[in-house]
């Protein structure tokens, strides 16, 4: 089959490479019609990750076909259309239990490696290096999907492709974003990072009852989709101080929550962004923390501080101190995709949320290397990517 | 915790037991082989002049460099001796070294400048501390065999002993009772190939070894507390001596079992005991706390996780699921 494989920084190839298989009696086989690429792709993309091999398919946002199962399936059945969520739950362990899905115990064969780092091991995911399990990814024509009776989630046939390939990560995401602030009615939130998932937080902020929704970026196409469809109010900040227009916006409180849909690899201009591009090059930090700065500087006393964003490794000036001092709380975590992708569906089904409007080209699977680097570079206005194997 | 202390306290009482073989007659035997080898190396470096005279070879410069040669390999003898007074191999580098010190004598014997009397009392010297070492060295490798060492893992050491614990979310009475039927253990434990259970004590161990070799022993329960604790051991005649035990613990707050478990492997010396250290790869610990992982993942999931990216399947003891036949989902399976 066809596949998205990676072979070094800003070096993704198309192959072909052998099919996937049933290994375990509860995996299943899916033939992928729709899949896209995310922004924490872009992290493998740019060489951030150490564990990743040359060849290892990428990808883990994708949905399709069932077709084969493994003989311990009770559920799924062949021809079953499907969205796959990104984290791998095996449903038996006590995190599977307590529905944190992506800290699952038992589905990172490479547990080991994940302890040396972080002290434990989170799930595995899918298309995301050896750290986290090695499982090859969805930017492909095939897919094995262990444990298929816990993730996959069952699509009724009204509904097209691109209404619910968001299910698989990036809406969840911004909905767990948004959740994890405790929004309570009438609430002020401001998101850093206008990317998809910034765009799913910032509505999802308001479904979830805020009544002024702040997007962040420097991008005005990304300004713009947030402010058109989203509703939110928008800081460029290549033009404005931050802290200095947030605290004139709310006369001085601050939002009631921050959401971090930025990330480890978040722009800084100035001495801010300086300092830290310049540590990374020396290897003294892993990770940039810019927009997490501002975002803790910037909540209300009390407040709550959603990220979302991905990070790796460890980031330098942490503002601790004002973490403490002013009592915030901190949520975080890789999206428990399970625990909500049922309520999102219906959500769609409903009308409540249209994903499809973070689209922006839509391409096939051969054009993934390019799709890359026009998502990575945010040329043409690129917001998302969908592929088609 | 209660049993969590006791379980410490049962540990110290079996180091205490065990002794680290400081106060055994034979490491302090080798102990002074390794100072005797220290000093005579710094005599060999230091005034190799004197030394020859003493001994009876011609002062020429052939023998200056060999005596000065054969100084720096005493040290280092005895540098590694004291380093590990129980490892039979440094004593027996000596008797090495010996030999060599016996051939240099005996070729010095032909020159005009020798003195053969002289010659002949430093020869009985050396034959006498060869006595010396190669006794010393004999206990030492006898000791290595029999006892249940604690020592620590040193990547040169062939004892191996391992301490995981794992928590595993099912009842411990479901978890004892899928250890109890030793049958499952090659389902977890990857360098088991079949373990035979003959009768409610007695069972037939087979572990993989590498170049496709297997070592064996039988095995005996040695205590069993059904859900609360398991111990086994090899019996006589086993290629490599092991014991092992499991505690199940109930959780707190009832979720589930923390499972202790405790192994020890004591190679026999010479070939058996160069394959079978290598039981558990390079990294003991690790090697056993990805085999509770699996274990964990059976009895959770039903199944061992893969991925095929997955540097677990890479691991020499590991071996790429064969997709024609199912996972064994009972032991009676797997024993097959």
């Amino acid at each position: 089959m066809k596949a998205n494989c990676w072979h070094g920084k800003k070096d993704m190839r198309v192959e072909t490479v052998p099919d996937p298989k049933i290994l375990n009696a509860h995996d299943c086989i899916v033939r992928i019609t729709s899949t896209a690429i995310c922004g924490s792709d872009l992290h493998l993309y740019n060489g951030f990750n150490p564990a990743m091999q040359p060849g290892d398919i990428v990808g883990h946002e994708f949905m399709g076909e069932v077709v084969e199962v493994g003989k311990g399936l009770q559920k799924l059945k062949v021809g079953d259309r499907v969205t796959v969520p990104f984290p791998i739950s095996c449903g038996s362990c006590l995190s599977c239990q307590r529905n944190l899905f992506s800290v699952c115990e038992n589905s990172n064969p490479n547990a080991g490696m994940a302890e040396e780092l972080w002290g434990h091991s989170p799930a595995g995911l899918f298309g995301y290096s050896h750290l986290l399990g090695g499982y090859p990814g969805g930017q492909a024509e095939y897919a094995r999907v262990p444990y298929a009776d816990v993730g996959p989630l069952k699509i009724p046939d009204e509904l097209d492709d691109e209404q619910v390939l968001f299910l698989t990560d990036i809406l969840p995401t911004g909905w767990m974003a948004a959740e994890q602030c405790d929004i309570q009615p009438g609430d002020t939130v401001a998101v850093w990072g206008c990317g998809p998932v910034g765009q799913f937080a910032i509505l999802s902020a308001f479904l979830l009852g805020a009544e002024r929704v702040i997007a962040i970026d420097r991008f005005e196409y990304r300004l713009r989709m947030a402010r058109e469809k989203c509703k939110a109010e928008t800081l460029n900040y290549a033009e404005n101080d931050v802290h200095h227009t947030l605290m004139e916006m709310t006369g001085g409180r601050g939002p009631d929550a921050v959401i971090d849909a930025s990330g480890m690899e978040s722009h800084g201009l100035g001495l801010a962004g300086a300092y830290d591009r310049a540590k990374q090059a020396m290897m003294l930090e892993t990770d940039r923390a810019v927009a997490l700065r501002q975002a803790i500087m910037a909540v209300r006393n009390g407040g709550t501080v959603s990220v979302p964003g991905v990070y790796a490794g460890f980031i330098d000036k942490f503002p601790m101190g004002s973490v403490m001092n002013r009592a915030l709380t901190i949520k975080t975590g890789q999206t428990h995709v399970q625990r909500y992708h049922r309520e999102l569906l219906e959500r769609i089904q409903k009308g409540e949320i249209d994903p499809t409007f973070i689209i922006t080209h839509r391409m096939r699977l051969e054009d993934a290397p390019h799709a890359y680097q026009i998502f990575n570079d945010k040329q043409d206005e690129c917001m998302k990517v969908v592929l088609k194997p | 915790m209660a049993t969590h202390e006791s379980w410490h306290a049962r540990d110290r009482g079996r180091r205490r037991q065990s002794g680290n073989g400081e106060a055994h007659g034979d490491g302090s035997l080798s102990r002074a082989l390794g100072w005797f080898s220290i000093g005579l190396g710094l005599a060999e470096i230091a005034a190799p002049d004197a030394l020859a005279r003493l001994i009876g070879i011609p002062e020429d410069n052939a023998n200056r460099r060999m005596l000065r040669a054969f100084g720096l390999r005493e040290i280092a003898n005895g540098v590694g001796i004291l380093a590990q007074p129980q490892e039979s191999g440094w004593v027996w580098a000596r008797v090495g070294g010996d030999l060599m010190d016996l051939a240099f004598l005996g070729n010095n014997l032909r020159s005009e400048e020798a003195q053969p009397n002289r010659i002949a009392a430093a020869a009985a010297a050396v034959a006498g501390v060869t006595a010396l070492d190669v006794l010393c060295g004999q206990r030492l490798a006898q000791e290595n065999g029999a006892s249940s060492s604690t020592t620590a893992n040193r990547p040169w050491s062939r004892h191996i002993h391992v301490r995981q614990t794992v928590a595993i979310n099912k009842p411990p009475k479901e978890i004892y009772g899928f250890w109890r039927d030793l049958r499952n253990l090659p389902r977890f434990m990857s360098h088991l190939e079949r373990v035979e259970v003959q009768d409610d004590r007695r069972s037939h161990w087979v572990a993989k070894a590498p170049a496709g070799r297997t070592v064996a022993w039988d095995a005996e329960i040695t205590e069993d507390q059904p859900n609360e604790r398991l111990a086994w051991r090899s019996l006589e005649g086993a290629d490599v001596d092991n014991s092992g035990e499991v505690h199940f613990e109930r959780a707190p707050g009832g979720r589930g079992t923390i499972l202790r478990v405790e192994m020890r492997y004591t190679p026999p010396g010479g070939v058996f005991g160069a394959v079978a250290a290598k039981l558990f790869g390079e990294e003991p610990q690790m090697q056993v706390r990805d085999d509770l992982r699996r274990l964990k993942q059976v009895l959770e999931t039903g199944e061992v996780t893969v991925a095929e990216g997955s540097m677990a399947l890479t691991h020499p003891a590991q071996s790429w699921p064969d997709q024609s036949r199912r996972i064994p989902s009972n032991a009676a399976e797997a024993g097959r």
